[in-house]
């Protein structure tokens, strides 16, 4: 394997040339320029370096093998080298050996578990010498009864080893011995994997390993010469000593006990096993961790007039992507218009690829000279154009649609665009969020592209079989204002609303007003976008579940009933149309396919968008105003509440308290507390939401699941509420109380959190420091959710990779071990499955016999 | 101590080992060898109760939610 010794500590002779037998020896592979390789005659680049060697003086410990030395060293006879283990026990280890093998399973186990039973053993059975106890100390010492091993002992022990019982000990001695985890020659890595850098003042810099192969080669020499000139004893230990150091810290420089060799600089050298370790290590870094070309990456911001399948790409971006097309008899003209154009006016071309394989960069230089001798069989780099397909990318990229492919629409912007309804699988905001871009660039990957990942074919999540794709925000609430109520909507209304869309007729007016002019509804004007024969009924976001559903009579027009492609009665709301809700939009995808369901994301977006316009939805401070008389009804409930809970305190003090089951007598008052104040905050935010109505813009937001929760809105408008840490109220501060305004001991509500005011009123100075400790619980919160899930994540795919569902719908893995015999256990695409309920039968059952299936 | 079966409980499934001719089927089915199914140890309390030996392979019927009944197959090792 080795192409030399290397002998000489040194690297270049003051020419700059590598000296022979020199650490650069030209025999180990080139790095320089104009020289060449003297093992495999090739130059830098094409060498792919040769392995030396260094002879060491004396043998020294591999430090990657002392787990296993010790566990070798105690399991054999220090004295005739067997393996500790009577032949039947031997004999019966390999046979589980033999059926490991054949179920495929790893036998680490075994192995272990043979070095701990021949360890038992107290004499040797072969030549009946009793064992001694071998102590292993760090980093790299055997001692036996209190006599240090040397490795030179160590290895004539193991080379005693008979064959039989190295295949006992579970390595096959045809490929691997023993001993051998005890060097005497030590490898040298071609100089290819340690390249010396020349710095601009034409000083040259080594690599760290080949600093620590200089270490290694001096005191190899210094310990020749020594043992030469027979000097003593205690000076040779020192050597060798010195010598396991240096091969050590070459192995790995992080061996706990030994201090890690340094730079001259003061800087630990990154030694082979720091090369390899850890996140930016070769493995996770440079193996499994890719760089790639024709990317682009900037920040995202919303447009509602793209499609979802759609990528507004800057212009800037666009005139760099490019697409390699190859130039046929057919394409000759046009790709003479995008050479000539050249790579500053748009649909250009930025480099050309002749016959021979030579890239050449199209300037204006040479650009009138390519187009005249372009022919058929060179490659066009053409740029990136309307309708190219790309694929899209948002980290962290956690599910599949994470990376979807889109199609481009160059645009005179500085930032990505996207339909604000394909924010929920990116999980985009567009408070400076960046995306990537990838532009593919085969034929292949354009196809598998766009029948796989593209956006429409991605509205349907197997996560819950439901759109993951819908509508956001003001999608929500722009559709819930124009469905909601009867409204008289003019021609000329009607017609800006629906303008982006393909309809081109209007259905006949619902009436024609006092002036003879004929108006629509708003559930004519989205009737419109629907499919015609889409059938479906159910309860709307905002329906306010009565206990008996009174279905098509609801008097509050939240049940949605739509009949061949007709909006009949009820809200189009989050359930409608919503990301994760909306069943129009589940039932179009399902029924109609997922181009239908992309148009109708399309339209709906575009008409929302007008729809929201058309009436206007703004909110301010005073729509959290609320009549003096409610707010004098919500002061004297939570004057109730207090009053409440100081009786709950009295009692308590006084001993009268009754324990809940299983509760202590201080858990109980807590709890007994805690619900009171959450009663009287319940309490608060109802007499709030009552004299909010629906004509209120926050409340319509909050039923029509736009954006907020009744919540947020009692929290704005009547009281903010018990603030809590772990689910419990405030406690921690100063000895006794939370803050030196309160007692010690009471346990009032104030002195806990409780906040009385609302957002709108304001919070007192304690109620906002209590304010400030539980919103800081939820920041921390997240941050560490976010650190865990992050890791589960990683362990998980790192143990599912590899599984493939099979033609047989079986899942097995690598070696064809089944995981489950039908996918999932019953086989269902979730993606195709109605929300993953199995009821999906009764609605096709009912959808044709018209009647309902329990 | 008083004797019972664990296959009473609700929650443990049904298992039952399969004759050589079913097991054929089944490997057969697959397409594949014993050792391609996934294992269950004899020393698995449910492996004793059936009183399944290294070799034989087992049948589990589970209830689900969306498939009313799934097979599944399991190889007993030592």
């Amino acid at each position: 394997m080795s192409v030399t010794s290397v002998i000489a500590a040194d690297t270049y002779d003051d020419d700059g040339y590598p000296i022979d037998m020199g650490l650069m020896d030209l025999r180990l592979g080139v790095i320089d320029p104009g020289l060449k390789c003297k093992s495999c005659g090739s130059r830098a680049g094409e060498c792919p370096g040769h392995f030396g060697h260094i002879e060491l003086v004396a043998p020294v410990i591999h430090v990657g093998f002392n787990k296993t030395i010790r566990k070798a060293l105690r399991s054999i006879c220090w004295n005739c080298s067997s393996l500790l283990l009577e032949e039947k026990k031997k004999n019966e280890f390999l046979v589980q050996f033999k059926k490991l093998k054949e179920m495929g399973h790893l036998p680490d186990t075994l192995i272990n578990n043979i070095f701990k039973e021949a360890r038992k053993s107290k004499k040797c059975p072969y030549c009946g010498e009793s064992q001694r106890e071998i102590k292993f100390e760090k980093p790299s010492d055997y001692v036996e009864d209190g006599r240090k091993l040397s490795p030179t002992e160590i290895r004539d022990r193991f080379e005693n080893i008979s064959d039989d019982d190295v295949r006992v000990m579970g390595m096959d001695p045809g490929s691997a011995r023993p001993e051998w985890m005890i060097l005497t020659v030590l490898p040298v890595p071609p100089v290819t994997v340690r390249p010396s850098i020349t710095l601009e003042s034409g000083q040259r810099s080594e690599d760290d390993l080949t600093h620590k192969l200089v270490d290694i080669i001096r005191i190899n020499q210094r310990f020749q010469e020594n043992r030469d000139a027979g000097a003593p004893q205690l000076i040779i230990e020192d050597l060798w000593e010195l010598l396991q150091y240096h091969v050590t810290t070459f192995f790995d420089n992080e061996v706990s006990g030994v201090p890690p060799a340094r730079h001259r600089s003061g800087r630990p050298l990154k030694t082979l096993t720091q090369r390899l370790k850890g996140k930016e290590g070769r493995f996770r870094g440079s193996l499994s961790g890719k760089r790639v070309n024709f990317s682009a990456r900037t920040v995202v911001s919303p447009d509602p007039n793209l499609s979802i399948n759609e990528v507004g790409v800057p212009l800037s971006i666009a005139k760099h992507m490019t697409i390699p097309v190859r130039v046929i008899s057919r394409n000759l003209e046009l790709m003479r218009t995008y050479v000539s154009r050249g790579s500053s006016v748009h649909p250009g071309a930025n480099y050309i690829i002749r016959n021979d394989g030579k890239r050449l960069k199209i300037t204006d230089l040479n650009r009138d000279e390519l187009v005249e001798t372009i022919e058929s069989g060179w490659t066009v780099e053409r740029q990136m154009q309307n309708g190219d397909v790309v694929l899209f990318n948002r980290q962290p990229s956690l599910h599949k649609m994470s990376i979807m492919a889109h199609r481009v629409k160059v645009l005179p912007s500085k930032t990505f665009k996207l339909n604000p309804a394909v924010c929920p699988p990116y999980n985009a905001d567009f408070d400076g969020d960046e995306m990537n871009m990838h532009v593919l660039q085969t034929e292949e990957s354009r196809a598998e592209a766009s029948i796989l990942m593209q956006v429409q074919e991605n509205i349907l999540s197997p996560r819950f079989g439901g759109p993951i794709i819908g509508g956001i925000h003001d999608h929500i609430s722009g559709l819930f204002l124009l469905t909601r109520n009867e409204k008289m909507i003019s021609k000329n209304d009607a017609l800006e609303l629906l303008k982006k869309s393909e309809i081109r007729k209007l259905p006949e007016p619902v009436g024609y007003d006092d002036a003879g002019e004929p108006y629509w509804d708003g559930k004519q004007i989205f009737s419109q976008i629907l499919p015609s024969g889409l059938d479906l009924e159910f309860p709307a976001e905002v329906c306010s579940k009565c206990d008996v559903c009174k279905k098509e009579k609801c008097e509050e027009d939240s049940y949605v009933v739509i009949r061949d492609g007709e909006l009949i009665m009820g809200t189009i709301d989050e359930k409608a149309i919503g990301a994760f809700k909306g069943k129009v939009l589940d039932k179009i995808v399902k029924k109609y396919g997922s181009t239908a369901g992309a148009n109708f994301v399309d339209d709906f977006t575009r008409l929302a968008i007008r729809g929201v316009m058309y009436t206007g939805l703004s909110f301010g401070i005073s729509d959290e105003d609320i009549p003096e008389d409610a707010k004098l009804n919500i002061t004297v409930n939570l004057e109730k509440a207090e009053a409440d809970v100081s009786k709950l305190i009295a009692a308590y003090d006084a001993k009268e308290l009754e324990a809940l089951p299983g509760r202590t007598l201080a858990e109980t008052i807590e709890m007994r507390i805690m619900q009171r104040l959450g009663k009287a905050r319940d309490e608060a935010g109802n007499t709030a939401g009552n004299k909010l109505g629906l004509e209120n813009s926050a409340v319509i937001m909050a039923k029509s699941g736009a954006r907020g929760s009744m919540l947020n809105l009692t929290q704005m408008a009547a009281c903010v509420g018990q603030q809590a840490v772990r689910g419990e109220r405030i406690r921690r501060g100063y000895a006794g109380r939370t803050l030196p305004h309160f007692d010690k001991g009471d346990l009032g509500a104030d002195a806990h959190g409780f906040v009385k005011s609302s957002y709108k009123s304001g919070l007192n100075p304690t109620e906002y420091f209590f304010h400030a400790i539980g919103g800081r619980e939820g920041l921390v919160d997240t941050a560490v959710r976010t650190s865990q899930s992050g890791y589960l994540q990683r362990r998980l795919v790192n143990a599912l990779q590899d599984l493939e569902v099979q033609y047989d719908r079986s899942v097995r893995e690598t070696r064809g071990v089944v995981v489950q015999f039908k996918y999932g256990e019953d086989g269902i695409n979730s993606t195709k499955s109605d929300f993953n309920k199995p009821e999906t039968m009764h609605k096709i059952v009912s959808s044709v016999t018209g009647k309902e299936v329990v | 101590m008083s004797n019972f079966s664990l296959l009473d409980n609700e929650l443990i499934p049904n298992h039952e080992i399969l004759g050589e001719d079913e097991m054929r089927s089944v490997l057969k089915q697959y397409n594949i060898g014993k050792e391609q199914l996934p294992k269950l140890k004899v020393s698995d309390p449910i492996a004793k109760e059936i009183g399944a030996i290294v070799g034989d392979v087992v049948k589990i019927t589970r209830n689900s939610y969306t498939a009313g009944e799934s097979l599944y197959y399991r190889y007993v090792i030592e």
